[in-house]
This record gives C-alpha cells, structure tokens and sequence, in this order.
C-alpha cells in the first residue's frame, strides 16, 4: 500500500543548524502517528515539511505517493491544526470554518451547510455567529479542527493542538480527537512533547531527539522497549541503570532501563525470593493510585538513585529518611544502547 | 530576632503621600493627568474654540471692521465659486497623496514587519526616520531644486535621453506646467515624499501585529498568496492603513508651505487661510476656512468606519 507520507532522507538546515537531520519514514492511510520529542528536536518542521510551508535542503518527501518538494501548501491535500489555532480574527466563527471552501470556490449555500454541519460534528453548532475572541481556549481548538476537517483532507496535521489546554479539557479532547479520527479513517500527524499524550492516542510514535527519529513503532513497544538511553529516559521517565547497577540490582552488567512500575518496595525484614536491596527512602509524592518515591541505595552501589512507583496504599507506610527493601524482577532490566 | 512583619513607614511628609498615593490610584492618575488636560484644554481646545467662534462673525465689506452679530453668512462666501476650487484642489490633493503613500508604503512597510530582522530592522527604521529629522523648510527647498527645469530630475530625463517624456508628461493639462516645481504634479510629488513615513509607520505596526501563523493558515487551506493578501493580510493591516491616511490626508489638508513653495500660482486651503487672516485681515473667513478640513476629515472616518476599517481592531 502507498504511504500517506513517505520521507526518504530528509535533512532541513537554517544556517548552521540541522533541524531535521535525515529522517526517513513511512506514516501509513488511516494511521494516528505520533512525533515526540523535546523542543527543537525536529518535529515540528518535519510537520512543517508535510504542510510544505517549508521546503527540505535534501531528500525526498511523498504524500500518498507523489512528489511535493516545491509544491506551495495551497495546493496539498493536507490540513493543520494549529498550536495557537490562527483562527481569522476578522472573521465569526462560521466564515473561519467556511474560509478553505471560499477560497475554493464553493458556492455560497453549500459551503454555509458544509460548515454548519463540520461545527456540529466538534459541537459548536450554535456557535457559528460568535467572533474567535468570544470563544474559550477548548472552543476555538474545536474551531481550528472543524476549519481543517471541513475541507475533507487526505492528511490532517496536528501542532501540539492540545498544549494550551487544562489537564482535564486536554483529557477530553485526546479522546474526543481519537474517536474522530477513528471514525472518519482519516491519517493523523499529531506533533507533541507530551509523552503521555503520544502514549495513549497513537498507533505508533516516531521519538526525535536532535533532528532524527531515534524510534518508531507501537507505543507499547516504545514504552516498555526502549532503544537508547534518550527514550528510556523521555518517554515515561523510566529509570536508565548504568551497568554496576543493574549488576547490584541481579541483572546482566550492562546499560539498561528499568520502569520504576517494575521496582517493588518492600519493609525491612521481609523475606521473598530473589534479590533484595536495602535503600532509603529520598523522597515521596502522592499521585492518587500510585505513590512515587525516589530511594538511594545504602548497599551495593552506595547512593545511586531509583525512581519507584507502587500502589499508593502499600507505599503509604513509607516515611522519608526510612529505610526499606526494593526486589527489581531482573527479566524487566531492559538492555539500551547509550547513544541516540 | 525575626524580622518585622510590616516595615515602619518612612519619615517625613513625603513618605505619608507615597502611602497616601498607593492607597488612592485615582488620586495618582489626577496628579498626572492634571497638567496635560490643563494644557490641552486652554491652550489647545481654547484655541481653537476661539477660531471657529470667529467663523460666525462677519466682516463688513466697506470698513473692514469685524461684525459680532453670530450667522452663518461667512460660510455662505465659502460656497463661492472660487473658494469652492480651492476647497475641491486641497481635499483632490490630499486624497491622491493619500493613495500615493499607501500605494508606496505598504511593500516597504510589509517587508519591515515580515522579513527584516535585527540590524535590517534598524536600518528600516533609520531610513524610515531620518528624514523627520531633518528640517521641513530644507527638505521643500531641496525638492525645489531637484524639481526645477535645470535641476537633478531634468538633468536625469536628458541624459537618459528621455527628455522628451518629462516633457510628455509636463504637457499634460491641469496637472502640468513649465517645469515640474511649477507644476501640481510636483506638489504632489513632495507632499507624497514629506508624508511617506507618516504612512509607512502605521502600517508596519499593524503588519507587525499580524501572527505568521494566520498567513499560513490561509496558505494551509489554499488561498494563493494573492487571495490571502486580499482576505487575510489587507483587512488586518487596515487600521494601519487609516490611520496612517488620517495623518497624510489631514496634513496635506492644512499644509500652507509645499503649495507656495513647489507648484503653481493658485491657492490651496492652508494659502487661504493664511491670507485672509494675515494680509486680507477677513478673520471670520480664514476661520472658515479651517473648519473644512475638520469637517472633511469628521467625513473620512466616519465613512472608514462604515466600510469596517476598524473591524479587526
């Protein structure tokens, strides 16, 4: 099947910079696919380059097959969300949503009914009259993805769509946003910095780090297998283990990550099998279900640091400045590589 | 020790006012306020009352003494006919100065706010600027010169070996004369120079004010580069456009200096008034006189503001 997006060795510079540094990837129909990364890390002109309000320096860039290297963003079968929603502030909400199909062409009617009915399905449908500057942050991301979908692109691109958003609206529209794109079978390009976010929305997630993808796959695979050092540590902050470590810890002698899900704590003088290590318990915060605690080794490599994350109830009895016991199931001391 | 919880105030009447003030913002506002709106009230506004209470006074023909009696008789002489060509020539003027420096703006002053950056920057604004540094007097004397029939842009034609089209263009009727500082196209010419940053300035702050992101919205969702220039750029810039056109149409309106120094024999509304308080010693007239502009101005923005100039404020 022909990739909705294909980059073949793509490398962006402005001047000295490498924002993009040979990035090759295939992002499939119908795929929600993640880019994550920290800032300035190449994602957002990778999806700079798919709208094509940049051009490349080098490589080849396809959607669904055909060749848009100096092909203007007007003329691309691809729409964006974005960060700051650019709404028209000129415009009420309606001819924002209408704007793509004017442009177009489209006939006065069609395009009023077709806007009418993209506002419904972000529901907005009263909204159509209300200026952007009368509209919440929540509102107008809604407007921006109606303004988008409403011109039925063969590719939506999204630019951290979510960031100005509150924990909870953000919660919502990571679900709201999945279920649309599962029912309209449509390919998502969704650039974020939030692992999280990436983690439960995609199909799979392509982790850049210095201007080249350093993984891509399933999220599952991306969180629970990490390749290097760099996306053990920024996705899902696991632990990265250096090799006398993971040693001390009944593991093979080598680089590792180890999720701090996968650390038990236990009271002193427990008895269980395996190895156990005596600690002491740094620092301890609530997060609801789970608490997490950092504790410092007293024994085998003195003072190195774990993060541990275990059911709130049991880790509750837990004080700063105790000591207690961590058992780590070697099986889950992931190896890595160090570089990239 | 530990320390106080609330430090003690400072001596002296100054330290109670400095508390006094905090307390009471308003009070604040009043002291700083108070000076300017006593200036621009008497000064400014008391003036300028005074003039356009002349305006209704008459003047009596035989002995030349101002008549006190209020009506509206003054006005009626406005409407003579050759007041009226002078009222028609200064507002045709300004408007196409107006269209001139918006027309010559715009590009310079949308390359100012989209592409230039850290030195260019401040180079656009040296060069921008610099000619508001320079005396108004001097700059219309060496417009003189330059404008003149043995002068630079002549001289430039001749060597060219275009001289026939100055002289083309100088032959055309009403706008023509002589030479180009006899001529009303080079008034407008200096009064399209004088004015240009008044324009350029405006604009560029209203193009600065514009997200890159809305050009790229526009571009994202298929508008060519000219149609987001007519639906998303222009109608943001607008406000900048006006009021940069405020200041190029009204100064053109009152200006009394370029016309008599660079152009033809005939008067525009500034001469005028000039006259007619000066040496005519007709005050109410020249009084008048000042209130065209005032009214045509009252005319521009009241109609910008029915075509949704200020929408995107």
């Amino acid at each position: 099947m022909t990739p909705a997006v294909r980059f073949e060795r793509v490398v962006r510079h402005f001047g000295q910079v490498r924002a993009v540094d040979g990035v090759d990837l295939a992002i499939e129909p119908g795929e929600f696919f993640s880019m994550l990364g920290p800032s300035g890390s190449g994602k957002t002109t990778c999806l700079r380059l798919i709208a094509g309000f940049d051009q490349p320096s080098g490589g080849h860039i396809e959607i669904f097959g055909e060749r848009v290297e100096g092909v203007p963003p007007y003329r691309r079968a691809v729409n964006t969300v974005f960060q700051d929603y650019a709404l028209f502030p000129h415009m009420d909400v309606l001819d924002n949503v209408a704007y793509g199909l004017m442009v177009k062409g489209v006939g006065k009617a069609e395009r009023r009914a077709k806007a009418d009915r993209a506002l419904a399905m972000v529901q907005l449908a009263t909204h159509g009259a209300r200026r952007p500057s009368q509209l919440s942050g929540g509102q107008r991301q809604r407007v921006a993805l109606a303004r988008a979908l409403v011109n039925e692109p063969r590719v939506l691109l999204l630019d951290e769509p979510l960031g100005a958003l509150d924990l909870k609206l953000r919660e919502e529209m990571q679900v709201e946003l999945k279920a649309l794109q599962r029912s309209l079978g449509l390919t998502f390009v969704f650039v974020t910095h939030d692992q999280g976010e990436a983690l439960s929305m995609s199909d799979r997630v392509a982790v850049f780090n210095e201007g080249r993808i350093v993984q891509v796959g399933p999220p599952e695979e991306i969180y629970e297998r990490p390749r290097s050092r760099f996306v053990a540590d920024f996705v899902g902050g696991s632990n990265v283990v250096e090799a006398p470590l993971a040693a001390a810890l009944g593991g093979p002698a080598r680089l590792a990550s180890l999720r701090p899900e996968a650390v038990t704590l236990l009271a002193e003088g427990t008895a269980a099998a395996g190895r156990m290590v005596r600690v002491r318990i740094v620092d301890s915060q609530y997060h609801g279900a789970t608490r997490r605690c950092l504790v410092a080794l007293e024994e085998g490599v003195v003072g190195a640091r774990l993060a541990v994350a275990a059911p709130a109830a049991r880790a509750g009895g837990f004080a700063v400045g105790e000591t207690a016991l961590v058992s780590v199931d070697p099986a889950a001391l992931w190896p890595i590589e160090d570089a990239g | 020790m530990t320390a106080a919880v609330i430090a003690a105030p400072r001596p002296g009447a100054l330290g109670r006012l400095s508390d006094a003030l905090f307390r009471h913002p308003g009070l604040l506002l009043a002291l700083l306020l108070a000076p300017p709106l006593l200036w621009l009230g008497v000064v400014y506004l008391g003036s300028l009352v005074a003039l356009l209470a002349q305006s209704l006074f008459s003047i009596d023909e035989f002995t030349g003494q101002i008549d006190r009696t209020l009506t509206l008789s003054t006005y009626g002489e406005l409407l003579r006919l050759a007041n009226l060509d002078i009222i028609a020539r200064t507002v045709l003027m300004a408007a196409a100065v107006t269209i001139a420096d918006a027309l010559i703006a715009f590009p310079i002053a949308y390359y100012a706010a989209t592409y230039a950056r850290g030195r260019t920057k401040a180079l656009f604004y040296f060069l921008v600027m610099m000619p508001l540094w320079s005396a108004y007097l001097v700059k219309v004397y060496a417009w003189k010169l330059l404008l003149a029939k043995e002068g630079v842009v002549g001289w430039v034609f001749d060597a060219l070996g275009i001289g026939v089209v100055l002289d083309a263009i100088l032959a055309i009727p009403v706008i023509g004369g002589p030479s180009l500082s006899t001529s009303y196209l080079g008034t407008f010419l200096v009064f399209a120079y004088v004015w240009l940053p008044y324009m350029i300035l405006p604009i560029q702050a209203s193009l600065e004010r514009v997200p890159k992101s809305l050009v790229e919205a526009s571009a994202d969702l298929g508008a060519s580069p000219r149609v987001a220039f007519r639906t998303v750029i222009l109608p943001l810039a607008l406000p900048g456009v006006v009021a940069g056109s405020i200041f190029t149409f009204s100064l053109t309106l009152g200006d009394f200096i370029i016309p008599q120094i660079v152009g033809g024999s005939t008067l525009f509304i500034g001469q005028a008034v000039l006259i007619h308080q000066g040496t005519a010693g007709n005050i109410p007239l020249a009084a008048a006189f000042t209130v065209v502009p005032i009214v045509v101005m009252g005319l521009y923005l009241w109609g910008a503001k029915r075509l949704g100039a200020f929408d995107a404020l």
